[in-house]
């Protein structure tokens, strides 16, 4: 966290003094009830705004959210946004899913020994049932994050996988196989976000909003009535935004029916139809809608609460063309979804280069 | 609150709320009705048939005490009393199948288990 946090500011051209709010995530490996003073003590800042924020997997877009508000509040000027854990070395892979389990209810769901994948595995049987998904369907995306993680050095994968792969690989939680997963990584992302541009990159939140419609799988309503299309719309609203000025995507991909459904969704793809336009290369970095060029959660890696983060690095790399070898032509404006508990909470935000 | 004699306390049942107010059923108990608030609620016990609204067969587990059931099927099932709940089904149950309920053991608790009802 640290590490990320100096090369945040050293790229926003701050100094550390300067800093004077702190968001930090949550963390399952050292969990703590005062985690952004515990990490703006050891980093050395004596901030005037420092809480943690958790909310799942939508807890780094929750964070930039609300840095966005404080700063344009003028309650402070310059927001460290933080989050990392040692998922993977910190602690055994069974801990660390034995702990996301806890996202389940303790006394109607967690005495029944589901896991996360169980809870995704649920609501992919039900959406493969709704709009005649595959699993063949779903391996695309896995295939489409790996193929994109090939190309970043820091990815937690640089070995190709195939449709035959993925179909191929352990059964984990029907109809969701060990390649529909994501794995559990160490990393950490952080971000600066400033009221007034503070150097030569400059990206504007456009717009955001939230939706939670339930937390737990059992108590989430029908397919149609999820929360990311809420979210999308509040943030389409809010932005001014319309689908077809958006140039990039960065979407929570957990798992492979999390970025299939969300992508429905948000509107990226029609219903039923996102797995045929990763067939077509809509989604590739040449493609029309370049989507998670990082790798995502599914082959960059899933620290927790700075896997969702990198998401939006990523962004930031594309919209200010130091992608390297993975930029895309034109990342002028940008979607962005977080997903958190079994999409349960959501944050959608529009991002845009300002010349 | 006390705890209710159902399954999640080892009793071979389940049960639900429904709301004197506005009449809506709910599985997760409360002190009040989540959809009006209301405090009146009677406490009912469920037939125990439904029909399956999802399904997810796990074949990787993360305790030593669950590992020794799988592969088992964690199911979400659409009851005759208009709550939905998850439990554990037979490993073959499908999507809009008629189920009925029976009770087992699983990592040393008790849970409700759907079988397929005879047509």
């Amino acid at each position: 966290m640290s590490k990320a946090a100096e090369l945040a500011i050293a790229d926003a051209g701050l100094k550390r003094g300067e800093i004077d709010g702190i968001l930090c995530g949550y963390s399952t490996v050292s969990p703590h009830i005062m985690l952004a003073t515990v990490f703006a003590e050891h980093f050395g800042i004596r901030p005037a705004y420092a809480h943690a924020v958790q909310v799942g997997g939508a807890t780094g877009l929750a964070m930039t959210m609300l840095a966005h508000q404080l700063v344009e509040a003028g309650v402070v000027r310059h927001v460290l946004v933080v989050g990392g854990e040692n998922r993977l070395t910190g602690q055994s892979r069974d801990a660390s899913i034995v702990a996301l389990a806890q996202v389940g209810h303790p006394d109607y769901e967690v005495p029944l020994g589901p896991t996360i994948p169980a809870y995704y595995g649920l609501v992919a049987s039900r959406y493969m049932h709704e709009y005649g998904v595959t699993e063949e369907d779903l391996a695309e995306f896995a295939v489409l994050m790996r193929s994109h993680a090939l190309t970043h050095p820091g990815a937690q994968f640089h070995e190709p996988v195939t449709v035959a792969d993925v179909m191929a690989s352990k059964s984990v939680a029907s109809p969701l196989k060990l390649l529909d997963c994501c794995p559990v990584s160490d990393g950490g992302a952080a971000f600066i976000i400033s009221r007034e541009p503070t150097n030569a990159a400059r990206v504007k939140i456009r717009g955001c909003a939230q939706a939670h419609t339930h937390q737990h799988v059992t108590a989430a309503p029908r397919l149609s009535e999820l929360g990311a299309e809420i979210s999308i719309a509040k943030a389409k609203h809010e932005s001014r935004v319309a689908m077809s000025d958006v140039r990039y995507a960065a979407v929570y991909d957990s798992f492979t029916i999390t970025l299939a459904m969300l992508l429905e969704d948000l509107g990226l793809a029609k219903r039923g139809e996102a797995a045929a336009r990763v067939r077509a290369g809509y989604f590739g970095r040449n493609g029309e809608m370049p989507l998670n060029t990082h790798g995502g959660l599914l082959s960059y890696g899933h620290c927790g609460v700075g896997g969702a983060m990198a998401h939006l690095v990523e962004t930031h790399l594309q919209m200010t063309g130091r992608a390297g070898n993975r930029q895309v032509r034109d990342a002028s404006v940008a979607l962005l979804h977080g997903d958190g508990g079994v999409l349960s909470s959501h944050v959608s935000m529009f991002l845009e280069r300002v010349r | 609150m006390i705890k209710p004699a159902d399954w999640t306390n080892g009793v071979e049942a389940i049960l639900y709320q429904s709301c004197a107010h506005c009449g809506q059923p709910q599985y997760f108990r409360r002190g009040f009705c989540a959809s009006c608030g209301a405090t009146e609620l009677a406490e009912k016990q469920a037939s125990g048939t439904g029909t399956v609204y999802a399904t997810s067969v796990v074949t990787r587990a993360a305790t030593p005490e669950t590992r020794a059931h799988v592969p088992y099927n964690i199911v979400l099932v659409d009851t005759a009393e208009g709550f939905r709940m998850m439990a554990h089904g037979a490993n073959d149950l499908a999507i809009g199948d008629r189920v009925a309920a029976r009770f087992t053991q699983f990592a040393g608790r008790l849970v409700p288990f759907f079988e397929k009802s005879s047509p």
